[in-house]
């Protein structure tokens, strides 16, 4: 760049000759310098300014592009995350004690149809109606030519199915996937896991929701996707839940009984060995629910929870127990057990007279409800109510099932004397019996309240004393004699020293009153009595053995050989040793004989 | 000169890394795509082992395995376990002494010979 010199020697010369300041023309020149200088330091600044303007725009259109980019982009799994890979299925699988599965998922394939993409709709119809029997013809035409857009018309269908259905060949047959809860045992321990349906659905996927039973019960923790690899475990066994199953439902038929039951429970956790329910269901195929009759009648009920039933002499363990406890009498204490027993305008009579008195320990073997209601007098009404409360015969049974619920005992409005008599030996209040096996295992525990539980857990353990040690190792001694020399005679398993009491309780009338040809049959049982592990229960709905000259239905007849059986069958697989010399060698087969 | 220099080094620099950071990219789209199919096999592993275990639950429900041991009596025997079926165990035999050994074998085949 020319400099233009600040005061040229021509122009000043020139200037002096005029006689000017030539001083004028320095400022003049300077002006002129400093306006070029400002022009081009604002040429410059608005330069700059217009780059960055640039940038801040290249900034904003990236941002809102990649906005828009995202705003218009599918959604997609993250491609680098692992933790995706973890979620198995949207349920967990229900294992039981030595994780056999008893629940888990199969994925299939739900069929929908949408008519407008439907090219001839007679004939899909008539091959839908070939493959699935169940469907009828008239309606998928009415639903395929109506002006329905969409319409589900299978909610699971087999691979074979969907082969099926794809060689049709019709285009606005759709498949989605589905994920189905799978119950491989079939009717096995039905009544615990319930079932499970769709809940809300879509073409992608559908909810898997638990309808009843543990699933239900459990249906959150189930379907939370942070524990989805875990199974959850229950404390039933297959085996010995199979095994007890078969031998009652051989037992329900041998005493023509209509519904039985069998509560299979450790006593020192409280944890559910096996417990069932019959008439039973498949719960991959569950029932509805009845619409007629009685709720009882259907399969879907669990006796063995729902079912709140008087339960007859089976109490009176609990009112001796209890009077041992409080110092009112000792096992060898005479009962007055004259009968009838007339209070008021009551009459409680023995089911044969037993003379004018009986041992405490005779009225158990004997089962003397005079003698019981005798003692309960001396425990009086609030003392024993605050006992059962203690046992747990007044809240509904904490069991992990969602019929539990439904399992609140029936207790007198009343709690009047006459009632603290009948209740001492079972009459007057209902439970289920899983309250009974709990309050069982209580004493055969040695004393130690027990909480029924179906979650096998390491941390399950008795709660707070109940009973003394002492008392309960009485009550084991009384119970084993009435197998040995009392009503439960038939109950002996040899080598199992099996203690119990049996209940016989007359159904009441829906009208009032009790029937007198229907009962209810239960034996509960302890074994081994000596170091009780196990309590099992067993009812029967009406049982009625014939094999005699005259109808028999006292639980010593009919509940207790189906518990021994069941003990016989069950106590091998539950790994306890009999007490008994073993049969001769030859009996030992090696199995790969 | 040391202006110069320092330009065409950074220019380089600059070509050098947009270089390696293209590379990188592709890498990483690579390794990308290629644990997206191990997690897609994963994911088909995962289910195939569902589908056995719950086809080995199926086939081992009790009520098969019962109508299968009534099927085989003939050549099993196999009966609900009893209590009785209990041993002791002084009662379980010795192992047999193990067989000696054969030193002078006879051919009672020709046929390895042949080989």
């Amino acid at each position: 760049m020319t400099r233009i010199p600040l005061r040229p020697l021509a122009r000043i010369l020139e200037a002096r000759s005029r006689g000017e300041n030539p001083d004028a023309i320095e400022r003049e020149n300077i002006r002129l310098r400093q306006e070029k200088m400002r022009d081009r330091a604002r040429r410059r600044a608005e330069g700059r300014l217009l780059v960055l303007a640039g940038m801040f725009l290249c900034a904003f259109v990236l941002v809102g592009g990649r906005m828009a980019l995202l705003a218009q982009s599918e959604p997609g799994e993250p491609r680098t995350s692992v933790a995706g890979a973890d979620i198995l299925a949207q349920r967990a699988d229900i294992t039981d004690r030595e994780g056999r599965i008893l629940a888990t998922n199969f994925d299939t394939h739900s069929l929908y149809a949408q008519p407008e993409d439907m090219v001839d709709p007679g004939h899909a119809a008539d091959k839908l109606v070939e493959i699935f029997p169940d469907l009828d013809r008239a309606r998928l035409i009415r639903d395929f030519t109506g002006d329905r857009k969409f319409l589900w018309i299978k909610k699971t269908i087999s691979p074979e199915q969907q082969q099926a259905v794809h060689d049709i060949g019709e285009p606005g047959l759709l498949f989605g996937p589905r994920e189905m809860r799978l119950y491989p045992n079939g009717r096995l321990a039905a009544h615990v896991l319930g079932g499970a349906s769709f809940g809300r659905e879509g073409v992608h996927a559908a909810e898997v929701v638990g309808v009843a039973g543990v699933e239900k019960y459990l249906d959150e923790a189930l379907r939370d996707p942070a524990r989805a690899e875990r199974s959850l475990t229950l404390s039933l066994d297959l085996s010995v839940q199979a095994a007890m199953e078969q031998v009652l439902q051989g037992g329900m038929r041998i005493m023509n009984a209509k519904g039985a039951s069998g509560i299979l429970m450790e006593v020192d956790t409280g944890e559910v060995v096996a417990v069932a329910s019959l008439p039973d269901f498949d719960p991959n195929d569950r029932p509805a629910l009845p619409t007629s009759g009685h709720q009882d009648d259907s399969p879907l009920f669990n006796r063995a929870v729902q079912g709140v039933y008087e339960l007859g002499s089976v109490f009176k363990v609990f009112t001796i127990a209890q009077a041992l406890e409080l110092g009112l009498v000792t096992p060898d204490t005479m009962i007055n057990t004259e009968s009838p027993l007339t209070w008021g305008r009551f009459r409680i009579r023995d089911f044969r007279n037993y003379g004018a008195e009986l041992s405490v320990e005779k009225v158990i073997v004997k089962s003397s409800n005079v003698g019981t209601a005798r003692i309960a007098m001396d425990i009086g009404a609030a003392r024993q109510r605050a006992f059962l409360d203690k046992l747990g015969f007044m809240d509904a049974s904490p069991l992990e099932i969602t019929e539990a619920s439904g399992s609140t005992p029936l207790l007198p409005k009343n709690w009047s004397e006459i009632s603290t008599m009948t209740i001492s030996y079972g009459h007057g209040l209902s439970t289920s019996p899983m309250h009974l096996a709990a309050a069982y295992a209580t004493i055969a525990n040695g004393g130690r309240r027990i909480v029924p539980t179906l979650l096998r857990d390491d941390a399950n353990a008795p709660g707070e004393r109940v009973v003394s040690e002492a008392t309960a190792r009485a009550m084991r001694k009384m119970m084993r004699n009435v197998v040995t020399e009392g009503t439960a005679s038939l109950g002996e398993v040899e080598g199992y020293a099996v203690g119990g009491k049996t209940g016989t309780a007359d159904k009441p009338k829906p009208t009032g009153g009790y029937y007198d040809d229907k009962v209810i049959a239960t034996f509960a049982s302890v074994f081994p009595s000596d170091d009780p592990e196990y309590v099992l229960v067993v009812t029967l709905d009406e049982p009625v053995e014939r094999s005699g000259s005259e109808p028999r239905r006292t639980a010593g007849w009919t509940a207790v050989p189906v518990a021994s059986e069941v003990i016989r069958r069950v106590a091998p697989l539950l790994g306890l040793r009999p007490e008994i010399e073993p049969v001769d060698l030859a009996a030992i087969k090696r199995a790969s004989d | 000169m040391m202006r110069s220099l320092l330009y065409v080094l950074t220019s380089l620099a600059v070509i050098g890394l947009a270089f390696w950071a293209y590379r990188e990219n592709y890498r990483t789209q690579e390794a990308q795509a290629r644990a997206q199919n191990l997690q897609q096999a994963i994911v088909e592993a995962r289910r195939n082992l569902r589908v056995l275990k719950a086809e080995w639950a199926y086939l081992n429900r009790p009520d098969r395995l019962v109508d299968l041991v009534e099927l085989n009596y003939d050549r099993l025997e196999l009966m609900p376990m009893q209590p009785d079926q209990f041993g002791r165990i002084d009662q379980v035999a010795f192992p047999a002494p193990p067989a000696l050994p054969i030193t002078n074998p006879v051919d009672v085949s020709s046929m390895e010979r042949e080989q």
